[in-house]
């Protein structure tokens, strides 16, 4: 199919907005997607036509919801290609799943263990780490990244050893938008015996990735990174490994049978689906995935990737702009500062003219400590972004320039 | 000069700018015109943790009256600081106190003052007058 970036604005409505007087211009997509009408309309119909909890009435409306729900998860497998339905977790949304994961290990990891995190993770890929390291005894250690914002790879080499236990890097650096090579990470990490978890938090609007073929152990992300909800996300495991974790959170729908004596969980997923989730959230996420994949990926990608080009070119014409994350693998995402001038500044003047970016550390401070600043402006594009768009962001940063310096 | 007259030349003064890039401007002028705080007392404690720019706050009393000098890395953030320091500067501790912040929506700034706005700015005005009430007791020592 031809792409058609008007047509595809009309299934979003926020984007009809006006802020400050302006049409809305929304390049915080790295922060959360806008969503279509379709996701927006499986959401009210669930909650309009067959609302009800899941997994154990045996009414008609329940048995409906079960199986919307359950279709879901059968289309995030596919989309991940991810080879059975149990292996596929639905949280709350990435941090969820992260610290889902890192529990489990404080049952497999001791004192003299090593695990491995990137230099340019978001903080929910950093803490439940360090938390996991305070309570194993275990040692957090750090791949370092470069100038250009990539990760050191002979760096990375030196730091496996048969300590390393666990390494987990992004796909994508949120707050600079570079690929890092999850292919050749994993296969190391395996050399050494480490299991691998990668967070695809950033990635997943961008990068349609299959989980099987890469080998990966654990995979996290969330739907509303993708067009879909907010407050629903998905853990993906090996089998092998989701059946040895223990339990996450204890309660309704994870267990096979209860006595004040004992209780015996409940197979995969539901072993770590405690409670009743969100429904409405995990059937519009099937939708979101659905839709984006009516686009397709590639040629999501190789529009947003001309946008990034030509976004890239028009910004580096004005003086004193530094683009931090230049590597030539990255997603439409550019990170950047004016000479002197604070990027909350900037943030505060191209929102006035409608323009929404994010400014700030990107909750990932280790990225800023290593530039030394204190942040950065963010324009993070969508497939649903325009060059039109890109043209009003630069009159903008031009203008917060000329007020600003 | 009182401080219900100093806010009310504040939001005449913001009443000839109609347009956001005026007020805007002139708020910049005002953070470029504030006077520099001694660089010794941009100190760790003197940091008004905001999320996304520092703001330093130093108080100190003068006859009787509480003298605010402040900072910040960022120059939107500098220039409500210079009004805040305008309004809240040389005047006595029970002042400060009691004085209400209704100005800020008047002038137009109000969204910067909002307190999930990630700037520093709604802590900086309690710190301020956490210092007013701190002076206040040791005066009444």
């Amino acid at each position: 199919m031809s792409f058609d970036v008007q047509k595809i604005r009309e299934d979003f409505p926020i984007l009809k907005r006006k802020v400050n007087g302006h049409s809305l211009v929304y390049l915080d997509n790295a922060a959360t997607s806008q969503k279509p009408q379709a996701v927006i309309d499986c959401m009210v119909d669930y909650y309009s036509n067959y609302n009800a909890n899941i997994h154990r009435g045996v009414h008609t409306l329940s048995q409906e919801a079960t199986d919307a729900y359950e279709v879901a998860r059968k289309k995030i497998q596919n989309h991940f290609g991810i080879t059975h339905p149990e292996e596929v977790i639905f949280t709350s949304g990435t941090t969820h799943a992260i610290n889902l994961v890192a529990n489990g290990f404080s049952s497999f990891l001791k004192k003299g263990d090593e695990v491995l995190v990137s230099a340019m993770e978001h903080h929910s890929n950093i803490v439940p780490w360090q938390m996991l390291c305070e309570r194993t005894g275990a040692t957090l250690k750090v791949i370092p990244m470069n100038e250009t914002g990539e990760l050191v790879m002979e760096d990375f080499e030196k730091l496996l050893s048969e300590s390393t236990k666990l390494v987990f890097v992004n796909h994508v650096s949120n707050a600079l938008g570079t690929i890092n090579p999850i292919e050749e990470i994993i296969i190391k990490a395996h050399k050494v015996g480490a299991a691998v978890l990668i967070d695809g938090a950033q990635s997943c609007a961008h990068i349609k990735p299959n989980l099987n073929a890469l080998d990966v152990d654990f995979y996290v992300t969330s739907a509303h990174k993708m067009c879909g909800p907010t407050g629903v996300g998905m853990l993906y495991g090996k089998k092998e490994w989701l059946e040895k974790l223990p339990p996450y959170q204890g309660g309704g729908e994870m267990i096979k049978e209860v006595t004040f004596e004992k209780t015996t969980y409940a197979g995969l997923p539901h072993k770590f689906e405690a409670g009743t989730p969100n429904i409405a959230g995990g059937i519009a996420f099937g939708a979101a995935i659905d839709y984006l994949n009516e686009i397709g990926f590639k040629e999501i990608t190789a529009y947003e990737d001309g946008l990034l080009s030509y976004a890239t070119l028009e910004l580096l014409k004005i003086e004193g702009l530094k683009i931090y994350g230049t590597s030539k693998n990255k997603t439409s995402v550019i990170s950047f500062n004016l000479d002197g001038i604070h990027p909350y500044d900037v943030g505060t003047i191209v929102d006035k003219l409608g323009i929404a970016v994010r400014t700030g550390h990107h909750c990932a401070q280790p990225i800023m400590d290593y530039y030394k600043i204190p942040g950065t402006v963010r324009a993070s594009f969508s497939f649903y972004n325009t060059k039109e768009e890109v043209d009003k962001l630069v009159e903008a940063v031009k203008r917060a320039k000329m007020m600003l310096s | 000069m009182t401080i219900t007259t100093i806010q009310e030349e504040l939001i005449d003064e913001f009443s000839l700018f109609d347009d956001w890039m005026d007020k805007y401007e002139h708020l910049i002028e005002l953070g470029k015109s504030l006077p520099l705080i001694d660089a010794s007392l941009k100190t760790e404690e003197r940091l008004i943790k905001g999320c996304q720019s520092k703001v330093w706050l130093h108080a100190e009393m003068t006859d009787g009256k509480v003298v605010f000098t402040a900072d910040s890395d960022a120059i939107i953030t500098k220039g409500i600081i210079a009004v805040l320091v305008r309004v809240f500067s040389n005047q006595l501790p029970e002042t400060i106190i009691n004085a209400d912040t209704s100005f800020i929506d008047e002038i137009g700034l109000k969204e910067h003052l909002s307190p999930t706005r990630a700037n520093g700015l709604v802590s900086m005005i309690k710190q301020m007058k956490l210092y007013a009430v701190a002076f206040q007791a040791q005066q009444k020592k």
